[in-house]
């Protein structure tokens, strides 16, 4: 597609401010509407954009397929992770009180945290692995 | 207004057999579905409706359509009966089940006498961040939410085994099929 200049050119604005938003909605879904599941879409509709315009091999090479497949997995890991971590810090499977010893509301905040990262990285990485896995599959 | 709008965008689907117009109409549609959650002051799923309706699930269906094709066949020639029937029969129970339902907004609502108050009432103290629609989803409900990561893991082992990697050597045994995946968020 290298004689479109002006989706390049807008694609290039673009792309940043989408990233960006993304990492915003991932975390200030406590604060804000959004969360994981929406960052993680908007990061993956960025990288599709990206590679609509660029071409799927330019978008493999920043994004290569190893990498989300980590990705995939990495998110339920460090959810269920987070889960584990408090039953051996003595509460219940995904209590995330006892992650602060001092005081549980901040281990709750942590926990939604690092839980809303995990939803948020595997939501991007399917999204992504499977917009390469139909791209991919045409030609 | 909005629902009109719903209406006349899913019978244009319904009669249309071009798949790529039919596909934009369906991001159209989660469009107005997502202006309607606003609506109704859900905005988190009015978000996720946008961001996945509207937004990746488009682009899958276009990938889908590259991969076969986008017109839709006309189907022989049966007989409409039975199934307008069955059509029928659904849609009378289920008009005849809205009459059960509570009127929206209506503050004796089972729905708002269940766990609801408890969540809006301590959320603030136990979780301590303003938005409750996360509270809900990452504490109260964390094993929902883990199970529905688990969901979006599976769809996209389940995508990636159908249609991802190994290619090279499919292609030369069998034609590609029109593999369709539908997902849920």
């Amino acid at each position: 597609m290298k004689q479109y200049s002006v989706p390049r050119l807008i694609t290039k604005l673009l792309l940043p401010l989408i990233l960006l938003f993304a990492l915003y909605v991932q975390f200030h879904g406590d604060f804000g509407p959004g969360g994981g599941f929406q960052a993680g879409v908007i990061f993956a509709a960025g990288f599709v954009l990206y590679a609509l315009v660029y071409g799927l091999d330019n978008a493999r090479r920043i994004m290569p397929p190893w990498l989300l497949r980590v990705g995939v997995s990495l998110g339920v890991l460090i959810y269920a992770g987070v889960g584990v971590a408090g039953m051996l810090l003595g509460g219940a499977f995904l209590d995330y009180g006892v992650l602060d010893s001092h005081d549980p509301v901040h281990g709750q905040h942590l926990g939604i945290l690092l839980v809303e990262l995990g939803v948020g990285i595997t939501v991007a990485s399917v999204m992504i692995s499977i917009f390469y896995a139909f791209a991919g599959r045409g030609r | 207004m909005l629902l009109s709008l719903l209406v006349v965008t899913a019978l244009a689907v319904i009669r249309l057999r071009d798949l790529f117009a039919v596909v934009m109409l369906f991001g159209i549609y989660s469009l107005l579905s997502a202006s309607l959650f606003v609506v109704l002051d859900a905005v988190d799923v009015a978000f996720t409706e946008a961001s996945v309706g509207a937004g990746v699930a488009t682009v899958f269906m276009l990938g889908t359509l590259a991969l076969t094709t986008s017109r839709e066949k006309i189907p022989g020639a049966h007989k409409p009966l039975l199934p307008l029937l069955a059509v029928l029969v659904t849609g009378a129970a289920l008009i005849y089940g809205t009459s059960d339902i509570p009127h929206y907004g209506d503050p004796g609502d089972p729905i708002h006498h269940h766990v609801a108050p408890r969540y809006l009432e301590d959320s603030a103290e136990e979780i301590g961040i303003p938005n409750v629609v996360s509270s809900v989803l990452a504490s109260y409900r964390g094993y929902d939410t883990l199970g529905e990561t688990t969901v979006v893991f599976t769809a996209a082992i389940g995508v990636l085994l159908l249609i991802g990697g190994a290619r090279r050597r499919r292609r030369s045994e069998e034609p590609p099929r029109p593999d369709r995946e539908e997902e849920d968020a």
